[in-house]
């Protein structure tokens, strides 16, 4: 095979595994830009989704889709339950302190799964067709192709109701000014919790999909890092960004993996979060808000 | 207008005189406490009492900046490690005494603090606390990887540090020594302006400018200074553990330290210390649990981390949203110490 | 007649697309007190915080007693001699009184990291000093010696201003800005507020800019008054001829107090 089409066939891979940064992207901004927090707690929420489909499935015997439809709705509320417990009582006090409650949060999640499930590795149920997909004479693996289609479709159906539904226009508004929204009637307790509620769909949907590729074990959650990176790269309030960052980054580690080999391949996030921060903190397509006082 | 003046000595917030008094019989009482401890402790009490010191530096150092200059720091192992890392080397390849060590130490996580600082600070908002995720990642990292220097995965080993010739209970004194004297220095600086300015930085930055408070440079030194207070802290980690390597500065030791702020009191040295003491005593305690209910030693280690990422989270949840002030909230109200006017809840 | 200590000239500032300050030029002369007056929204704290260095100006300047104040960063202004309080008070509630009038001092202290350190020394003298000098200087001045050591937060409202205004002399400036002085007063406190500026003016000779959109309070205390409407100036001069201007009138009769 000649070097083009092997170039090609691993930048099909990357963007394959670019979508699961997408999903995971995606819930981060979701949150961020509705509530103003940063959530510190998207990997182990990730993690705990796809525990949540081991669970149902494989533990308690729902079979592949009632097992997905279970863990998406319970990853939902959980998600929910923690802005409903935990951060409303906060609604008021200084920004950090919900920033800081999240971290908590994440901790208290990754132990939850350790003490549950253990710190061993479980497989899922072969979610994704393993029969490799041609694409003439390119071989793009299977899971790869069908997890990036799915996650591609996922991420489509949000931003078509991030951007068309009457949810989803309330949470832009909230969003761009909390309140000028809230006088315009719009309910932002409602709002936040169903940010919320979205970003555990999200962060669920990428851990599945992630995990049905390798497995889960509770350090699932240091893709965080990974997600970091997409996110500091897209700028922090972007749709747009988090997608166009997501199957960059994707497509670079695959890339890098590939022709210079795994340790430069786990370098990569922390490079493209260092270069953000020292270049250009804002990230490609964020936005500078300017403080009226 | 006399009888006002008089009045003001019998101010709501206790008056001045007799919070003075009772903190400097606080202080005497520590160091008596300090003295004592060798003589009437037992091997363990010693080996805690160190591992409480180099704590409380940490704990200090990270209260600093989260508790008094309102910055989230998540990163504060990396700068531990550090100052563990340079501090064994200084002694591993130069052969320096321990005071230069610990300095440098220091100052090592001081610069490492302004270099990830610097850029962030340029943004508002919680970017200083990604910044910091950033360096916890980043920094582990390098631990791990640049085996040349830092001996990668298995790390460095250091031979024994006897101080004066007085052993164990020497380099007990040298630890608790640095340990009050870092403590007394951070309650100093909160006596004048640079105190001040941290918190008034914390509270409304704006109006801090038109003080003339330099609000960026402010929060760096804020920021620097607490990894500074890590370094020092690593640096004595180093020289009491003997070992140094990557696993002792993950995320689970950041999240470690910030619950002892916020258990301890946020803005307190008193509530540095309280934070420090209980949350080292916590993973003792939990072990001691688990030993009395489960019995089985099979499966305590795996046990053991979990169990601690979860009552380390959920103490910092907890006590946010309950008991904002910390043990030292808690404490001042149970001495009847009713704030007389109803004071928002700024924390 | 001499060069006035603070010379705005045409200064224009806009807000996405909503021009704030439209050529804005006004003069505050040494040792006089110069109101900026006009109805709601009409530019008088935007222009305060372009003064203050908190928004940069898109046109035009502002010289401070010889400098280009625009060249400057916002922590500047106190070194070189000016002092402002807010309409919503700008206080810091996690200190008392007496810490958050220090902080008014900040700019000529001289206590640095390793002196604050060590404390015993220069760093508690100069503290002691300062305490001193706050006793002696503003407490009784304004009348807040009952609340030296209590936290600031849930204090009166009208205590919190003179608070403000403590802080603001503490730091001994040349110009000193009050935004809104006496908004959210009763009468009474009012008049109180409008006695402490006076004594203050006359007693030290500072040079005072006020803004506030009550016209009483302001007439009897100013030498000299800027009236702003929609962002620009429409009249200034003395307390007098800018009471009977038609187009200030005009401006007002759309204001009911």
């Amino acid at each position: 095979m000649d070097a083009l089409a092997l170039f090609l066939e691993f930048s099909l891979v990357g963007f394959a595994s670019g979508g699961i940064y997408v999903l995971a992207g995606l819930s981060f901004v979701i949150v961020f830009k509705s509530t103003t927090i940063f959530n510190f707690a998207t990997g182990e929420m990730m993690m705990l989704g796809t525990y949540l489909f081991f669970l149902f499935d494989l533990q308690m015997g729902f079979g592949w889709m009632g097992g997905l439809i279970a863990a998406l709705a319970a990853a939902a509320g959980v998600a929910m339950l923690t802005d409903r417990v935990i951060l409303r009582p906060l609604i008021g006090r200084p920004h950090i302190v919900l920033v800081m409650v999240t971290f908590g949060v994440a901790s208290i999640m990754r132990g939850v799964a350790g003490l549950i499930w253990g710190p061993n590795v479980r497989q899922l149920t072969e979610l994704l067709p393993r029969t490799p997909v041609f694409l003439g004479d390119i071989l793009v693996p299977g899971k790869l192709a069908w997890g990036f289609a799915t996650a591609g479709l996922i991420a489509l159906a949000f931003m078509l109701f991030y951007r068309y539904s009457r949810a989803g226009t309330a949470i832009r508004a909230t969003a761009t000014d909390q309140i000028t929204a809230e006088s315009l009637g719009i309910n932002i307790r409602m709002v936040f919790l169903l940010s919320w509620g979205l970003a555990g769909v999200l962060t669920a949907a990428s851990g599945i999909i992630l995990g049905s590729v390798n497995g889960v074990t509770p350090q699932l959650g240091l893709v965080a890092l990974n997600v970091l990176a997409v996110v500091m790269l897209g700028g922090m309030t972007s749709v747009f960004g988090v997608v166009v960052a997501g199957l960059f980054i994707g497509w670079l580690e695959t890339i890098v993996g590939a022709y210079l080999g795994a340790a430069w391949q786990s370098f990569i996030p922390y490079l493209i979060v260092l270069i953000v921060m020292f270049v250009k903190p804002t990230g490609l397509f964020g936005e500078q808000r300017v403080e009226r006082i | 207008m006399s009888e006002q003046t008089t009045k003001a000595e019998l101010a709501p917030k206790g008056s001045m005189v007799d919070s003075r008094a009772l903190e400097l019989a606080g202080w005497l009482a520590l160091v008596a406490f300090i003295i004592a401890l060798p003589f009437f402790g037992s091997v363990w009490a010693l080996y805690m009492g160190c591992l409480v010191a180099i704590n409380v530096i940490a704990t200090v150092g990270l209260n600093i900046t989260v508790g008094y200059a309102g910055l989230l720091s998540v990163g504060h192992s990396a700068f531990l490690g550090v100052g563990a890392y340079v501090s064994a080397l200084m002694w591993i390849h130069l052969g320096t005494p321990l005071a230069l060590n610990i300095v440098g130490g220091a100052v090592a996580a001081f610069l490492v603090g302004l270099l990830f600082g610097i850029p962030a600070l340029r943004i508002k908002g919680v970017y200083l606390a990604i910044a910091t995720l950033a360096a916890q990642y980043s920094l582990y990292f390098v631990f791990q990887q640049w085996t040349p220097v830092t001996g990668g995965d298995r790390g460095l080993s250091l031979p024994k540090i006897d101080v004066f010739g007085f052993g164990d209970i020497g380099f007990y004194f040298v630890v608790a020594f640095v340990a009050l004297l870092t403590t007394l220095a951070s309650r100093n600086l909160f006596r004048t302006r640079v105190g001040r300015a941290f918190i008034a930085v914390r509270e409304r930055d704006y109006a801090a400018e038109v003080l003339g408070i330099n609000m960026v440079s402010t929060k760096l030194l804020a920021f620097a200074l607490g990894a500074a207070y890590a370094g020092a802290a690593g640096a004595l980690l180093a020289a009491f553990l003997r070992i140094v390597n990557p696993d002792q500065f993950t995320l689970l030791v950041s999240v470690f330290f910030l619950a002892a702020v916020v258990v301890g009191g946020r803005g307190t040295t008193l509530g540095s210390i309280l934070g420090a003491v209980f949350m080292t005593m916590m993973p003792e305690f939990i072990r001691f649990v688990l030993e009395h209910l489960a019995g089985a030693e099979a499966d305590m280690a795996g046990l053991l981390s979990p169990l601690r990422e979860i009552i380390f989270g959920a103490l910092i949840v907890g006590f946010l949203i309950f008991e904002p002030r910390g043990l030292v909230g808690l404490l001042k109200r149970a001495f009847g110490h009713v704030e007389e006017v109803e004071a928002r809840a700024e924390h | 007649m001499n060069a006035p200590l603070l010379d705005i000239n045409e200064v224009n500032i806009s807000f996405g697309g909503i021009k704030a300050l439209r050529d804005v030029s006004a003069r505050v002369d040494t040792g006089k007190v110069t109101a900026i007056i006009g109805p709601n929204g009409a530019g008088k704290t935007t222009l305060f915080n372009v003064v203050s260095g908190f928004y940069p100006a898109y046109s035009g300047s502002i010289s401070f007693d010889g400098a280009d104040l625009l060249k400057r960063a916002a922590h500047q202004r106190s070194d070189m001699g000016i002092a402002r309080t807010f309409q919503n008070i700008a206080l810091f509630p996690g200190m008392t009184v007496a810490e958050n009038i220090k902080l008014g001092a900040h700019h000529r202290q001289k206590t640095n990291l390793f002196t604050a350190a060590m404390f015993l020394g220069p760093a508690w003298r100069e503290e002691q000093e300062l305490a001193a000098e706050i006793d002696r200087e503003v407490l009784h001045l304004l009348d807040l010696q009952e609340y030296r050591n209590r936290s600031v937060s849930g204090l009166p409202y009208g205590v919190q201003k003179r608070i403000e205004l403590a802080r603001a002399l503490i730091g001994k400036p040349k110009l000193l800005m009050l935004d809104e002085p006496f908004a959210g007063m009763t009468t009474d406190e009012k008049a109180r507020m409008s006695k402490y500026i006076r004594e203050i003016v006359r007693g030290s000779g500072i040079t005072a800019l006020l803004i506030d959109h009550d016209m009483e309070s302001i007439m009897t205390m100013s030498d000299h008054v800027v009236v702003l409407n929609f962002g620009e100036v429409i009249a200034a001069g003395t307390p007098a001829e800018v009471q009977k201007n038609p187009a200030v009138i005009e401006a007002y009769l759309g204001e009911e107090e």
